[in-house]
């Protein structure tokens, strides 16, 4: 018997598998497919101080290998998410969640925080500054050390639950802003958000999207998502929750070598609702064929550079 | 909502760019007429939307306009392929108890899921009254079939080269339609007209981008006087009452 399980901030999960946040949203719509408690857990829909429509549609662009969405942030707000949303939630899942929180300033953000860290069912508490669909919010938070550290710091004042910073790829240093977040008191990392993208209707001469761009993902950005997380993982003495283009059982360990102690699936649920069950079905065997007998042995096992 | 192999029975034809598929399978989850289906095809990442046209226990029929890439390769599929079919997804048209003279009006490649509706209506009884809309009469399709299920159908064209000349609105004034309560799927502006011509209220079909289909990704919400609605699942049928236009 292989061991899949693996500890995040002292929170065990069965196994790293995880569903990303945007892609499952409170979990209603795939609970209808399979039973959810063979997750690791799962993180739920970026939420705001106030409900939010999002973006006009169209919000979604086919890609080689992937997607462009730029639904901007649509979501029940943070009220809604407390008294409608985890109260439905806790008939059908019997696992602590993942709270993704976004915001459009500093107070918004430790607001949003302290609120859902009142809830018992709250694991972990993500904090989305890497949001790439929504102006002067989300990612303008993640690009520049000093901001990403500023959302951290009032985060962490006001929250006795992990806090994870959930990290934009769309930054020429992503040591830089992990180690601000880590500095800061981050708890652990998520990385990657959605690469900023963009597909263009060649017969219409414009934009597919209505928002112009939109944050791309999928399998294309799987190597991109590794290295990263290799990076983040490497500079950081924190747990890392590595996601960008996983779709298979492979894909989580390769992610796991790279530096993450669980890892996000997004793009692939979308595709195939039961991605998520499919890969957590799917890791024992691929464990044993690479000889790997518990799953935690492999966090970071290719930060070794020698070979 | 069911994920299932299913198998192409045929695939032809029925204009230049609108094409039939019957497709052998387990079709139980499709529970209303106006659903789709969402299919996934090799090479692409996200699954094509369409909407069922006619379905029975083992046996499931897509209509499809060549529009793009994906439905460009639907049309190269073969007898004997299989396909990987996410089905009984979205929120179809509902028939109320108090319906007694409903009219169909589709337009273009917004006809098919008419068609499982009009068998439905008839199988309870109601008198079927369909006015179909194309550009042209080498676009029309499904005339002969809504006859002989029963419907009285009135053809319209904006070119006037088959049927009444005009939009479906000309034909519902020009042949005095008479009916209680509509039901229509067709392009944005079809269903806006027809809203805006007749006073009866109707259930409308809607069309959006979608990632998921399954109401996972919200890429296809609108706006409604109910709130924000899924297109792939609240929709994509909606009411003409809640309609944000």
């Amino acid at each position: 018997m292989v061991d899949t399980s693996v500890v995040l901030s002292g929170w065990r999960l069965d196994n790293p598998v995880v569903p990303a946040s945007g892609t499952f949203g409170y979990g209603s719509e795939f609970k209808d497919f399979y039973d959810l408690d063979v997750l690791g857990t799962f993180s739920f829909k970026g939420t705001t101080r106030e409900p939010r429509y999002g973006n006009p549609t169209p919000r979604i662009a086919e890609c080689t290998a992937g997607m462009i969405n730029a639904v901007g942030l649509q979501n029940p707000g943070i009220d809604a998410v407390i008294y409608d949303e985890l109260p439905r939630l806790k008939t059908f899942f019997h696992k602590k969640v993942i709270a993704n929180i976004s915001g459009f300033s500093v107070d918004e953000y430790a607001y949003c925080c302290e609120r859902i860290d009142r809830e018992e069912q709250v694991g972990i508490i993500e904090v989305n500054i890497s949001c790439p669909n929504v102006r002067h919010g989300g990612m303008s938070f993640g690009t520049s050390p000093e901001s990403a550290a500023e959302v951290t710091r009032a985060v962490k004042a006001v929250t006795t639950k992990p806090v994870y910073m959930k990290l934009s790829p769309n930054v020429s240093d992503i040591v830089a802003i992990a180690r601000a977040c880590v500095e800061a008191g981050a708890d652990g990392l998520c990385l990657i958000n959605t690469v900023l993208g963009m597909r263009i209707d060649v017969r219409r001469r414009r934009a597919v999207v209505a928002n112009t761009m939109g944050g791309f993902s999928g399998p294309a950005v799987f190597p991109l998502a590794v290295r990263m997380v290799y990076q983040a993982a490497k500079a950081c003495a924190v747990p890392v929750i590595g996601c960008g283009g996983v779709q298979s059982a492979r894909d989580v360990i390769e992610m796991m070598m790279a530096g993450a102690t669980a890892v996000e699936v997004g793009a692939a649920n979308l595709v195939n609702p039961y991605a998520c069950r499919e890969i957590v079905e799917a890791l024992p065997a691929e464990m044993e064929r690479l000889g790997i007998e518990r799953l935690s042995d492999i966090i970071g096992s290719a930060h070794n550079d020698e070979w | 909502m069911k994920k299932d192999i299913y198998q192409i029975r045929s695939n032809e034809p029925l204009t230049a760019s609108v094409w039939r598929m019957t497709l052998a399978g387990d079709t139980q989850a499709i529970t209303a007429p106006g659903q789709f289906v969402n299919l996934a095809i090799d090479g692409l990442f996200l699954r094509r939307p369409i909407s069922v046209c006619d379905c029975e226990p083992d046996r499931l029929t897509l209509i499809y306009k060549v529009v793009g890439e994906g439905t460009e390769r639907m049309s190269r599929m073969k007898a004997g392929d299989e396909l990987d079919l996410l089905t009984g997804l979205g929120n179809g048209f509902s028939i109320g108890a108090d319906l007694r003279r409903p009219l169909l009006v589709g337009g273009g490649v917004g006809v098919p899921p008419l068609y499982l509706l009009a068998k439905r209506l008839l199988a309870a009884g109601l008198p079927v009254q369909a006015v179909l809309g194309f550009n042209t009469a080498a676009e029309c399709f499904y005339e002969a079939e809504f006859r002989a299920l029963g419907c009285g159908v009135t053809v319209a064209t904006v070119d006037g080269s088959a049927g009444v000349k005009g939009f479906v609105t000309t034909a519902i004034a020009h042949r005095n339609l008479d009916f209680d309560y509509f039901y229509a799927c067709g392009p944005l502006p079809m269903l806006r007209a027809l809203c805006d011509a007749v006073p009866q209220e109707g259930q409308l079909s809607f069309e959006e981008r979608m990632g998921c289909g399954f109401g996972g990704c919200m890429g296809c919400t609108c706006r409604t006087k109910n709130g924000p609605k899924r297109i792939c699942k609240e929709g994509p049928v909606l009411e003409k009452g809640e309609i944000v236009w």
